[in-house]
């Protein structure tokens, strides 16, 4: 809008009737961009709300046999008619728990490496080489979680938790380990999702002033205590931001958990035993469902799991602005 | 209203379900002038459909584009009459049948699919023999040790380990399930009254794999796993199967003249006025195998398109003569010939609907 005045300058040796109708005309492309603009901008919030009624009108019969039940039962028989969701929506949100704690330290890690430590010749090849983990289809990540992750996991890494470090006992670790578990499926997420949080907590070390830095070091700080006191706090609001991207990418995540969470609709402690996700279960039955019920069923877990994303987006939107109407450190 | 959102709803859901396909389930039909048929269904047969219809094309140029959604999806899109014909693993119910928007569906088989029962002893070789109510207790998780008592009877001099069983089974909806299912009901009461048969089950125990690629990658990746898979799986996978104890006491390992031979041992015994909505697991014969299973085309009986009526007559005419010679080239068992002589006549039976109705 600051443009209009770009041609009306040029044009300063133009009579004023003429200038006159060439600011009309800028004004009336400038309306018409203006109303052009903000139905495109209007298109997507309706788009969302429009899949959300969708989504609820198709889920309701469903909701209404089942009531609270659907959310806390956990027995999902389709020849009974009983739908309970409830080992799909924790399986999802233990599933993507285990994602964020192997993940964020690990992202953060290597975007505090690439923005401050790392030289420069080696940033742009890593960098480049994290990002490009976004990039692996995910049923190439679910084959590879069924020939090496889930084998590797079952023969040296539990052995080494039970044995060597003695949890064997604990909740944890407890019960048969077969392979296909709620922690592969954790571990899968952790690398699925840790370019974007890495990606977005590098742009915003980048995007932090040199002054900071400057004035942290002036202090008599070190380079570590600089990063931990100066940089990482003046960057939290984006780094959280990063973090609940990732939580977005693995709460959605379809294909490779269902390849290698073992499907198995049961609540346990265990990381090792097999569990199930909201989006697997939809997933695995939607192709095959006939009756009306079953079909609403997977269409409420749907709403579930949409709803589920709403409330992590507005828990993070929270936390962005809390974090960042803090003063800074 | 709420009705049609809902069908956008599933609409929109099919499409992104099946992202190999090309357009909306119903788009490539209207919108290309050269496909005469579509169909939509069960993904068992489809890579001997595909390759039906694309032989077909060459010798006739009548084009048929079929989409492989699932035998549940072929249902719904034939009863909401927008595909031509539909295809199913297992048959359908009469609640189905009845909510049919065109009237009387007829089920028409194809060829035969076998469920073989897969499994990873690291030590044993031999043939691994198991009856019906053993795999139930299996699947039930009251078997649970491979030196069962049961399983050690059946297997008498066998060497088999002391590990634990861990099943393995289909989570994604499946006609393969059914069969599998409508087998073990079919033999044990215990099953029959409890998990029961469908395509999903509430599985009492072991491990869900998604295909039957995710079965046979699990079956092949855990010692003491068993699983059921396709029989073309397990032949193109190596893996070891089981010989089942059929109804005639003998224990059958699965292939493709096993399981013509069920067929055949359940054709003779037809009634004149069958649907065809048949079952042959557990079917009569020294030379059966018992995890056995028609594959289905769906057709309205009153055809409103007489060109297109003509077409799909013809190229039944063609797929239950020379169709089925391709059958076992691709590891599915091809239809008795006797049953294939009654399926043609009964071909005659598919009328025009007046216009209008």
């Amino acid at each position: 809008m600051a443009d209009a005045s770009a041609p009306a300058g040029a044009s300063g040796g133009l009579g004023s009737r003429r200038r006159a109708s060439i600011l009309a005309g800028v004004a009336r492309g400038d309306r018409i961009y203006q109303v052009a603009i903000t139905a495109f901008a209007l298109i997507i919030p309706a788009l969302l709300v429009l899949i959300a009624i969708a989504i609820g009108i198709a889920a309701w019969p469903a909701f209404a046999a089942a009531g609270l039940s659907f959310i806390t039962s956990s027995e999902w028989n389709v020849q009974a008619g009983k739908f309970g969701a409830a080992p799909a929506i924790y399986g999802t949100i233990v599933s993507s728990l285990i994602a964020l704690v192997l993940a964020t330290p690990l992202a953060v890690g290597v975007a505090i490496f690439l923005s401050e430590i790392a030289p420069k010749w080696l940033r742009q090849p890593v960098a480049f080489l994290v990002d490009l983990l976004a990039a692996i289809p995910s049923v190439v990540y679910g084959l590879w979680g069924i020939f090496f992750l889930v084998p590797m996991l079952r023969d040296h890494v539990v052995p080494f938790f039970r044995d060597t470090l003695h949890l064997g006992n604990t909740p944890l670790f407890s019960g048969p380990a077969y392979g296909p578990s709620m922690l592969a499926a954790g571990v899968i997420l952790a690398i699925m999702a840790l370019p974007y949080i890495s990606a977005v907590t590098r742009e915003v070390l980048l995007a932090v002033p040199r002054s900071q830095r400057d004035a942290a070091l002036a202090l008599g700080a070190t380079k570590w205590e600089m990063i931990w006191h100066a940089v990482i706090p003046y960057a939290r609001s984006g780094i959280i931001g990063g973090v609940i991207l990732g939580l977005g990418r693995a709460l959605g995540e379809t294909m490779a958990v269902t390849m290698v969470i073992g499907n198995r609709p049961e609540i346990s402690a265990s990381l090792l035993a097999p569990g199930y996700t909201m989006a697997s279960l939809i997933a695995n039955e939607f192709t095959e469902a006939t009756s009306d019920l079953h079909l609403s069923a997977l269409m409420a877990v749907g709403a579930v799991l949409f709803a589920i994303t709403l409330v992590v987006n507005g828990i993070a939107r929270w936390l962005v602005w809390r974090v960042a109407s803090e003063p800074r450190a | 209203m709420p009705a049609r959102i809902l069908s956008l709803a599933l609409v929109f859901t099919l499409a992104c379900s099946s992202p190999d396909t090309d357009g909306g389930p119903q788009g490539a039909g209207s919108r290309s002038g050269s496909v005469d048929l579509t169909g939509a269904g069960a993904t068992f047969p489809y890579p001997l459909y595909s390759k039906w219809f694309s032989d077909y094309a060459n010798k006739t140029g009548v084009r048929i584009n079929y989409q492989s959604i699932g035998s549940g999806g072929g249902i719904r899109q034939l009863s909401e009459g927008t595909v031509d014909f539909g295809a199913t693993d297992g048959p359908m119910t009469d609640e189905e049948l009845s909510k049919a928007k065109g009237g009387a569906i007829m089920h028409f088989p194809t060829v035969l699919g076998a469920v073989a029962i897969a499994y990873n002893l690291p030590n044993f070789s031999g043939e691994l023999r198991l009856s019906g109510p053993v795999i139930a207790q299996i699947f039930m998780g009251t078997v649970k040790k491979w030196n069962d008592p049961q399983i050690a009877a059946l297997n008498p001099g066998a060497a088999l380990p002391g590990s634990d069983i861990l099943v393995v089974h289909r989570s994604d909806g499946s006609g393969t399930t059914y069969v599998f299912s409508d087998y073990l009901a079919a033999v044990s009461p215990a099953w029959a009254s409890g998990p029961g048969r469908g395509k999903d089950i509430a599985w009492p125990t072991g491990l869900g794999g998604k295909g039957n690629e995710g079965v046979a990658g699990q079956v092949k990746q855990i010692p003491g796993a068993i699983g059921y898979v396709e029989l073309a799986y397990a032949t193109q996978n190596n893996l070891a199967v089981a010989s089942i104890q059929n109804s005639s006491g003998a224990f059958v390992a699965p292939s493709i003249e096993a399981v013509t031979a069920a067929a055949a041992g359940v054709t003779a015994e037809l009634p004149p006025n069958t649907d065809y909505r048949i079952s042959i697991v557990n079917s009569p014969g020294a030379g059966s195998y018992p995890i056995s299973s028609f594959t289905w085309l769906l057709l309205y009986q009153q055809q409103a398109d007489s060109v297109k009526a003509g077409k799909l007559v013809a190229f039944l005419r063609w797929a239950l003569t020379e169709g089925e010679k391709q059958a076992a080239a691709l590891d599915y068992a091809p239809l008795p010939a006797a049953m294939a002589d009654r399926l043609l006549l009964r071909l005659d039976s598919i009328r025009i609907a007046p216009a209008g109705g």
